[in-house]
């Protein structure tokens, strides 16, 4: 059979070699001979039951927004409600199978039916029920899990079939739907899972595959380049070979980068440079070595309350792709806020944890907070601007975090300071927010408080700034720089963090943090990228912040830089 | 806020157990997966029968039945109205009005105002 080329968007980079195991719901397309309704009924409930077990039980393993989220399906399994439909069809002569996928469908019309682009991405949480009762039904061969490094084709996945699966021998993820914005793109990411989404489904209609009959291709060999985007079935022996080249090389860098990945980061002329981790979940340090940095230099505070289970897919919020923290909003309670914070800190285990308050807006639209409409809402109302809008919401996390802040050395970081009279004001609630707790006798502290430079004018006059550290964002802070949005194809190129203004402006600040014994870090992607690390290091930065699996390439280019400066 | 204006629209029925009164959603996603399951929580720690709906006229549904709950997808600014009968009704009652109108511990924020206690 010829090879088939097929085109999608990369959501976390990589590149798998692997067979193809087809997720979409087995039960429909594994015949089960139907018994009578009291043995269906028997079934259903067995496997409600057993289903119900699983996402307990995987809740139980997890933290963070996906907890919430398979508490929430543990819950809707466990409301006797949920299935009365079906067990009423079953009693009147319907298999357990199909009289389950009538009821969950029917449940699903009335979510979507609302009106309500919330309400209607539920149906994601509601399919990932549907399909683990299912696969409860289905016979034991049919629901065997795929074999480690599979290559998963599915046309979406959802976060607890992800958190599920074995992902320690390799593998990757191929969806027909899906978004590079979602929580398991993000948490794919940070395992260095290779995944691609929106595959062409023209493509497959080459082959004559409908979604329905995707089935034909489990079984078949798959070379999966996710940063690419590009899936290749049946290869040709010439690209198998090529392909096993790049593999190698590319484990190989990997082999190399991991060497250096425990070790502290240290100049080839002997600086060290501090390397701490950006998380935006606390999932995503599930499994992962605190050893390996020196601390957290960013902790997204918008995906971290994000909706329960809204990252799971774009497909339901209206094919919304990308639409990170837009789909749900709200920062949930003190408590909870707390809890997670907390979770993190004690990760950490004394090591230097910045949390950055809410910075909504811009990219990251949050119903209800962010206003609708801006002519341009990266100059709009976003981040610190926002927040000093909404004190109650401001308030609340400021609580959370000095809770946090007596377990650990938490520090709060403000996004999008533009004068110092902003940071003033977000100073005058974080301490009238310790005061309050310590008159209600609640244990917390005082966390130092800093602020994010993306706007020229901070990073210009940044000595008018009374902050207790500084965190250069290099994403924004170039595109305001070079009036040019990285997300802009035909000006991307100029979106550059090597432009001299952009360097010149790291140097400002990094030298007003020595003067003043301040720390000062990054936490672009600039501070990942190993064309950057050189000019960076050489501007004056003794700090990095990287995701968590572009550690070991940061520290590998970290070593290999000569300052060739004054003595440490 | 304190606690008293909660008694204001509370319409308690002597001792046989029987309550009643309404609530706006406040907090940002409405009344929806996470809000859904602490409300459900909340109801099943007591014993009287405790419903919701969206008009005082019903339809009426299970407050401690989250699959009931999802089914009305109460969005922000919607008035929940709440009754309970039954022994402790009175407390039911103000405990989940009292949910609903702290947000359900989310971000309770009127979408241009401040004031939340």
């Amino acid at each position: 059979m010829a090879e088939l080329r097929l085109a999608g968007r990369g959501a976390a980079p990589g590149l798998a070699q692997g067979v193809v195991s087809v997720l979409d719901a087995p039960a429909r397309r594994t015949g089960r001979a139907a018994g009578s309704p009291a043995e269906e009924r028997a079934a259903l409930l067995g496997a409600l039951e057993q289903a119900r077990a699983e996402v307990e039980a995987l809740a139980a393993a997890t933290g963070g927004e996906a907890a919430d989220m398979l508490g929430f399906q543990a819950a809707m399994l466990a409301d006797d409600e949920l299935a009365r439909p079906a067990l009423d069809a079953v009693a009147a002569g319907a298999p357990a199978p199909a009289a389950w996928e009538q009821a969950m469908a029917a449940e699903a019309a009335v979510y979507a039916g609302c009106g309500d682009p919330v309400m209607a991405a539920r149906t994601a949480d509601l399919d990932d029920m549907r399909d683990r009762v299912l696969a409860q039904l289905a016979p034991p061969g049919a629901r065997a899990a795929p074999p480690p490094g599979a290559v998963i084709l599915a046309s979406d996945l959802p976060l607890s079939r992800f958190l599920a699966l074995d992902w320690s021998r390799g593998g990757a993820i191929v969806l027909t739907e899906g978004s590079p914005g979602g929580h398991v793109a993000m948490l794919a990411r940070a395992r260095s899972v290779p995944m691609v989404v929106g595959l062409g489904v023209v493509g497959l209609g080459v082959l004559g595959l409908g979604a329905a009959s995707a089935g034909a291709l489990a079984g078949r060999e798959a070379l999966v380049d996710a940063t690419a985007g590009e899936v290749t079935l049946d290869p040709d022996e010439g690209t198998r070979v090529a392909f096993a080249a790049r593999l190698g090389e590319a484990t190989a860098a990997r082999g190399q980068a991991a060497r250096f990945r425990a070790a502290p980061a240290v100049t080839a002329d002997g600086t060290r440079i501090l390397v701490n981790l950006n998380i935006s979940d606390v999932a995503e340090l599930d499994g992962l070595d605190p050893a390996i940095c020196d601390g957290i230099g960013l902790v997204r505070t918008e995906l971290l309350f994000h909706g329960v289970g809204g990252g799971a897919s774009g497909r339901a919020t209206g094919g919304a792709a990308g639409v990170a923290a837009g789909d749900t909003a709200g920062l949930p309670g003190e408590d909870v806020q707390h809890a997670a914070y907390r979770r993190i800190v004690e990760w950490a285990a004394g090591r230097p944890v910045v949390v950055r308050v809410l910075d909504a807006g811009g990219d990251k639209p949050v119903p209800g907070v962010t206003p609708a409409g801006e002519s341009n809402p990266f100059l709009g109302l976003r981040g610190l601007r926002l927040l000093l809008r909404h004190p109650a919401l401001f308030r609340t996390q400021l609580r959370a975090l000095a809770r946090a802040a007596a377990h650990g050395d938490v520090r709060v970081m403000l996004p999008m300071v533009t004068v110092p009279e902003e940071l003033d004001a977000a100073r005058a609630l974080l301490d009238a927010a310790v005061h309050e707790l310590a008159e209600e006798g609640v244990t917390a502290r005082r966390p130092m408080l800093g602020i994010m430079v993306e706007v020229p004018a901070a990073a210009i006059s940044v000595h008018r700034f009374g902050a207790e550290f500084f965190s250069i964002g290099s994403n924004d802070l170039t595109q305001y720089v070079t009036a040019a949005g990285r997300d802009i194809g035909s000006v991307a190129s100029l979106a550059d963090p090597l432009n001299p203004a952009v360097l010149s402006l790291v140097g400002t600040v990094a030298r007003h943090g020595r003067a003043h014994g301040l720390g000062v870090s990054l936490c672009g992607d600039a501070a990942a990228d190993p064309r950057c690390i050189p000019q960076l290091l050489a501007a004056g930065l003794r700090a990095l912040s990287v995701a968590p699996d572009a550690v070991g390439r940061t520290k590998q280019a970290v070593a290999a830089v000569r300052l060739g400066l004054e003595a440490p | 806020m304190t606690g008293d204006p909660l008694r204001d629209d509370l319409t308690a029925d002597g001792p046989s157990g029987a309550a009643q009164g309404e609530a706006a959603v406040v907090n940002a996603v409405g009344l929806h997966a996470r809000p859904s399951v602490k409300l459900t929580q909340l109801a099943k720690t007591f014993a009287c029968r405790v419903e919701i709906a969206l008009s005082a006229d019903g339809p009426w549904v299970d407050a401690k039945s989250p699959v009931k709950v999802m089914r009305i997808s109460a969005p922000r600014g919607a008035t929940l109205h709440v009754r309970s009968t039954g022994a402790g009704a009175d407390r039911a009652a103000e405990a989940v009005l009292s949910l609903i109108r702290d947000g359900f511990g989310e971000a309770a924020e009127p979408p241009h105002g401040t004031a939340h206690g």
